[in-house]
């Protein structure tokens, strides 16, 4: 028998997901490639301060400490030893024909693989608000991200909007931290709620966990409200209106808000290397298609957030069955699945639980008023992107408003358009199809490719 | 120097200081902090919209959304939520008219 090269293996990402599979790989005797945009590995739900900051894993992340502080130590262990590659602060811009362009501090570096496991996380899945490109407006992540990494708040006065486990949670961390939570508004009502409640129920602990901390929000949580506008004036924003489940109308003072309602998936590589769509009527949402353990075809597995969103605990499960689905098709002993497929069916079924109690405000977003900014990038306007809805088709109304073609490339956006051009073309959200995606998938500068080689 | 700024430091507040530069005003924060922190520790907005009146602060912090775009005195242009600040970094809240 000939002596072949290892097949090199790329994980994008280095979140829950990315761990698990980056460590199911070198389990089995391989060295993977860990290419992620932050400059530690843990993702965003389990993100790490920068070197210098001192407060301990339970402070950071409360009950979820001891899962952020394995994947952290099992990571950093990995890493130590040699035994996996990480390109830390990289992005991966492109993908073409097994070839990764990976933007870094040095330039653009091509990274080739045989494999490619996409663990890529997802974003907060936010819908405009009129007044939303006011600066001090931004993403529940956000308000969590500053208060974990930075130990900070994002202003003196906040209040939050959406729905979803992210809006309870990161309001129950600013009250902890000291920061002054003004309110926190979430749309789904509560009959909503409990349509919820039996999928939720699925996991008890997890559930009763997310009650308690409702319940430290006390008199600031507000179910069922109806957003009406962000104030703002030159320097920023300067109140919420909004109206409560009776429709009393309310100003609530604030110089933040944080908004969100529960997540989009991170899909744009999945875009490029060629892999299937389909739309999800539960998350409303465009998902990349894959068998149960993530293979997707052509040498490239999914897993975590960026395919199907299952938070943190179902992308650890979701990482280490895409590595075994991948060491599988290598010829590799595969390791059983059917103990983390079972684990992962619960997962899901919690998961369906809580896109029923917290849904997408679709009817708020179809009612926004023409002068309500949907693109925050380039400011196009509701108005504008009915204008050019006639065609009814998500990439035509793209080249003719602009609407996802700004910087941040459609991820905050799409959602709210599609459904903006869905109403007015009298059609459901998946007929008017999704926004290609192009590369690069981040801004790069033209400086950065000088030297690719 | 220290102006009341937009962000509040809630923990992790005995970090060595750092001196930073913006817009050739000297202002100072702490090591460790992002950009987008050092900046909002002292001040209300990041820059201005190239396509509205409003200015903008940041809105994902996770190199997602492109908001938080500021650039230094030598011309690279930074995302303020994912860089760190760095002793005597010299930041500018516009691009500059004539490159380096």
């Amino acid at each position: 028998m000939s002596e072949t090269l290892p097949p090199r293996i790329v994980i994008v990402g280095a979140g829950p997901a990315g761990i698990r599979a980056a460590a199911t790989l070198v389990e089995a005797g391989l060295h993977p490639v860990v290419i992620d945009e932050g400059q530690r590995a843990g993702g965003q739900i389990y993100r790490r301060p920068p070197a210098g900051f001192i407060r301990t894993p339970q402070q950071l992340y409360g009950s979820e400490a001891a899962k952020a502080d394995a994947l952290h130590s099992l990571f950093d262990r990995l890493a130590a030893e040699g035994r996996l590659t990480h390109c830390a602060a990289s992005s991966v811009i492109a993908v073409h024909e097994g070839r990764l362009h990976v933007l870094g501090e040095g330039g653009v570096q091509v990274i080739i693989y045989d494999r490619l496991i996409l663990a890529t996380g997802a974003s907060d899945r936010v819908a405009p608000v009129p007044g939303w490109q006011s600066a001090g407006v931004y993403s529940l992540g956000a308000a969590q991200i500053a208060l974990k990494a930075q130990g900070v708040a994002l202003g003196r006065r906040i209040v939050l909007i959406g729905s979803g486990p992210l809006l309870t949670l990161v309001g129950a961390q600013l009250v902890k931290a000291g920061a002054d939570v003004a309110a926190v508004l979430d749309t789904s009502p509560w009959h909503q709620q409990m349509r919820g409640l039996l999928q939720l129920a699925s996991r008890p602990f997890v559930a009763l966990r997310g009650l308690a901390l409702r319940a430290r929000l006390g008199g600031r949580y507000h179910a069922g409200v109806t957003l009406e506008r962000i104030e703002a004036d030159g320097k920023g924003v300067t109140a919420m209106r909004w109206r409560d489940a009776g429709g009393r109308e309310r100003l609530t003072p604030c110089d933040t808000i944080g908004m969100g309602w529960h997540l989009r998936a991170e899909t744009h590589l999945a875009d490029l290397v060629g892999c299937a769509f389909t739309y999800d009527e539960e998350w409303r949402q465009w998902l990349p298609k894959s068998d149960e353990v993530g293979r997707a075809g052509n040498g490239v597995y999914l897993a975590g957030d960026g395919v199907r969103l299952l938070g943190a605990d179902g992308a650890e499960i979701a990482g280490r069955l895409a590595a075994a689905a991948c060491l599988a098709d290598l010829g590799h002993p595969e390791p059983s699945a059917s103990a983390d497929l079972r684990k992962l069916a619960r997962v899901g079924r919690f998961a369906r639980g809580l896109a029923c109690a917290f849904p997408w405000p679709a009817a708020m977003v179809r009612a926004l008023p023409d002068d309500a900014v949907v693109c925050r990038c380039e400011n196009v306007t509701a108005g504008a992107v009915r204008e050019n809805a006639g065609f009814g088709e998500a990439n035509r109304v793209k080249s003719l408003s602009r609407v996802g073609m700004g910087r941040c490339q459609g991820r905050y956006c799409q959602l709210a358009a599609v459904e903006l051009v869905a109403a007015q073309a009298g059609c459901t959200p998946d007929a008017v199809g999704r926004f290609r995606g192009q590369a690069p998938v981040r801004p790069a500068p033209i400086g950065a490719f000088l030297r690719e080689g | 120097m220290m102006k009341a700024g937009r962000i509040v430091r809630l923990a992790e507040r005995d970090r060595a200081e750092v001196k930073f530069f913006l817009d050739g005003e000297i202002r100072s924060a702490l090591a460790g902090d992002t950009v987008l922190t050092a900046m909002l520790a002292s001040g209300q907005v990041l820059r201005k919209s190239e396509f509205g009146p409003e200015p903008r602060a940041g809105f994902c912090l996770m190199g997602a959304c492109q908001d938080c775009w500021v650039w230094q005195d030598e011309g690279p242009r930074i995302r303020a939520c994912s860089a760190l600040v760095t002793e005597g970094m010299r930041l500018r809240t516009t691009v500059r008219e004539s490159w380096p």
